[in-house]
């Protein structure tokens, strides 16, 4: 069942054709795109579970066989992560429909947001660096017009600022890619796996710390992160969701695949090095959000600090590591998006994201408080939540090395993630909802929230609670994920062994 | 502004150079040429029709829509993608069929035009709707 691989890509490319074709008919558009990325996600199911039973599954596209010829392949830590995402990117699709304005869904919003899942699906099945690159730059091509949908001039500034560092980024990783290709001869990254053994360790090294680079800046590492906080709260709020949840998580997927598979595991004091940068980004980005007085840049600046814990579990290079940081990133995708959902109600319902404008909102819609509860515990790491099985899992494996230090700093982060989680609660929907403040905010706004956006949030908060009750299953898949990372030979002879 | 050589020189050449295009795509499978360039070319007479007439007959000339033009480039690409897997093979396999006819000799087709086409309606698609939404102010 090969086909399987292929087609969380080619059901949405597809379908933004023909959303294209009807570009007319508004509803049609919303029929095609549901039902596409509903399919893509019914499809990487079935991915998880026959990769689940039978292996590596590798498609060689065209007909010609690796390392001469493209391939598509899904192991188990990629059909994973692609069957959260394809999860998230549904949720948001749904609550996109009730959110957006008539006029700026008319404005090509369907065939775009087909084309991110597009490149959201390509960057987690590609099997060579070169298509890695091309899925980015489908994904990021469509992000842009996402970015600016509305085409205000107070989205249109930081935008500049985004599609400046993401091409600056490209560049860097196509220079990566030459340089790679001439020294192996290869872009295959099984092929490279083996390869890269045998080029001298300085070069190696360079290289490594290249992609770290390139995929840093995808992935919001600190010091590189810079441009997220500024450039993503302006967007409207369903595409900041999948943005936050998605865009940055494939950039540690990419530096995950990378730092294991091509230039295998630790040597050189990388390790050291990568610990580093996740304590630095953890602190930095919790500490940016505590000095912030808006939701979505507050969510924004959390992004930040979540990547360090991300990055945490690749820096110990052992399996309980690499497994701790699979498990936190399926907690983080739908968590980190249904936050931003969220802060995406309450804006629609005032008008404003301002900690200081708004309060009393729990009156004004309970159930949203509710679904902010859930995620927002679950992002501090509080016990009966999704966050925590991750943070323990990171904090068990680092204290096994003895890398006291950082972690240290993550339980710190995590005690001012729940501060950070306060402010937002008693800003928002604590207080009373007859301040003064609250009466002049401009209420443009639909009193009531659509169905659609509760709907969504519901079910991504409903997956959330989902992850947290099978924590103990996900652990185990991730464990055989992580091993499978830590010695790539399975991956190789799956990708390799296909040209026999 | 008009001007009559530009607008003469325009008819003449307009026509000859779709027609070198859809040659540049037939080329494409084994020679200089292909969807992409033979999409430019065409792009590139439609932009030179902007120049004499103005954007309206851009849009006049080419019936459809640019996001139809577009739409219909990606979905026969897509298609052929998918396509030899019903037929049993892999994603994206191509197949190449000599014919032999009379008085035109041996002609070699192969499916990958398919997707070739797709590419040249992608471009032509993508250059009609930088002329009419870009464009559309110089009129006025």
């Amino acid at each position: 069942m090969n086909i399987l691989v292929a087609l969380p890509i080619a059901i949405p490319v597809a379908a933004a054709a023909a959303a294209l074709l009807v570009h007319l008919r508004l509803r049609l558009q919303r029929i095609l795109s549901v039902g596409a990325v509903a399919g893509a996600t019914a499809a990487a199911a079935l991915l998880l579970v026959h990769v689940e039973r039978s292996g590596t599954a590798v498609v060689s596209v065209g007909g010609w066989e690796p390392p001469v010829g493209i391939v598509l392949v899904a192991d188990l830590f990629s059909a994973l992560l692609l069957l959260v995402a394809m999860i998230t990117v549904l949720a948001v699709l749904v609550f996109a429909l009730g959110q957006l304005e008539r006029a700026v869904e008319e404005r090509y919003f369907h065939p775009l947001y087909l084309v991110l899942t597009v490149g959201v699906s390509a960057s987690f099945l590609t099997g060579d660096l070169f298509n890695l690159f091309v899925a980015f730059e489908v994904m990021l091509i469509a992000s842009y017009v996402l970015l600016t949908l509305t085409g205000r001039s107070e989205q249109v500034r930081p935008a500049m600022t985004y599609v400046v560092v993401s091409l600056l980024s490209s560049t860097l990783f196509i220079t990566g890619i030459a340089l790679v290709y001439a020294a192996t001869g290869t872009v295959n990254m099984a092929d490279l796996g083996q390869r890269l053994a045998d080029v001298p360790g300085a070069l190696r090294a360079g290289l490594a710390a290249l992609f770290l680079v390139v995929f840093g800046i995808k992935a919001a590492i600190f010091p590189l992160f810079f441009w997220l906080p500024d450039s993503y709260p302006t967007a409207p709020a369903a595409v900041t969701a999948v943005f936050a949840g998605l865009l940055t998580k494939i950039g540690v997927y990419a530096i995950i695949r990378t730092q294991t598979v091509v230039f295998g595991s630790s040597d050189g004091g990388a390790d050291t090095l990568i610990l580093f940068l996740a304590g630095a980004t953890m602190l930095v980005g919790v500490l940016g959000a505590i000095a912030q007085d808006d939701v979505k840049r507050i969510l924004s600046f959390h992004i930040v600090s979540q990547i360090g814990y991300m990055v945490f579990g690749l820096g110990l290079f052992s399996v309980a590591g690499l497994a701790a940081t699979t498990v936190f990133i399926i907690h983080h995708m739908p968590v980190k998006t249904s936050l931003f959902l969220v802060g995406g109600i309450v804006e629609k319902v005032t008008g404003t994201g301002a900690l200081t404008r708004l309060g009393g909102m729990v009156h004004r819609i309970p159930m949203t408080a509710g679904l902010f509860m859930v995620p927002a515990l679950s992002l501090a790491g509080l016990p009966p939540f999704s966050g925590f099985y991750g943070k323990l899992g990171l904090v068990q494996a680092g204290i096994q090395q003895q890398r006291f230090l950082v972690v240290a700093v993550s339980l710190l982060v995590s005690v001012l993630t729940l501060f950070s989680m306060a402010k937002i609660w008693t800003g928002v929907f604590w207080g009373d909802v007859d301040q003064p403040e609250v009466a002049a905010a401009p209420a443009k706004p639909g009193r009531t929230v659509p169905r659609l956006m509760t709907t969504a949030t519901v079910g991504l908060v409903g997956v959330t609670v989902v992850i947290a009750l099978a924590a103990e299953p996900l652990f185990q898949l991730s464990r055989r994920a992580a091993a499978d990372l830590i010695q790539p030979g399975g991956y190789i002879e799956a990708v390799l062994g296909a040209a026999r | 502004m008009t001007s009559l050589i530009l607008e003469t020189g325009t008819r003449a050449v307009f026509h000859t150079i779709l027609v070198f295009s859809v040659f540049l795509l037939f080329a494409g499978h084994n020679a200089p040429g292909g969807g992409f360039i033979g999409g430019l070319v065409a792009g590139a007479a439609l932009v030179l029709r902007f120049v004499a007439y103005g954007s309206q007959d851009a849009a006049r000339t080419v019936r459809a829509r640019p996001e139809t033009v577009l739409g219909a480039g990606v979905f026969a690409a897509a298609a052929s993608a998918i396509a030899p897997w019903f037929a049993g093979g892999q994603l994206l396999e191509s197949r190449l069929w000599a014919l032999t006819l009379p008085l035109l000799g041996t002609i070699k087709a192969t499916s990958v035009l398919v997707f070739d086409v797709g590419v040249y309606f992608v471009v032509v698609g993508l250059v009609l709707a930088v002329l009419v939404t870009l464009g559309g102010e110089l009129d006025s």
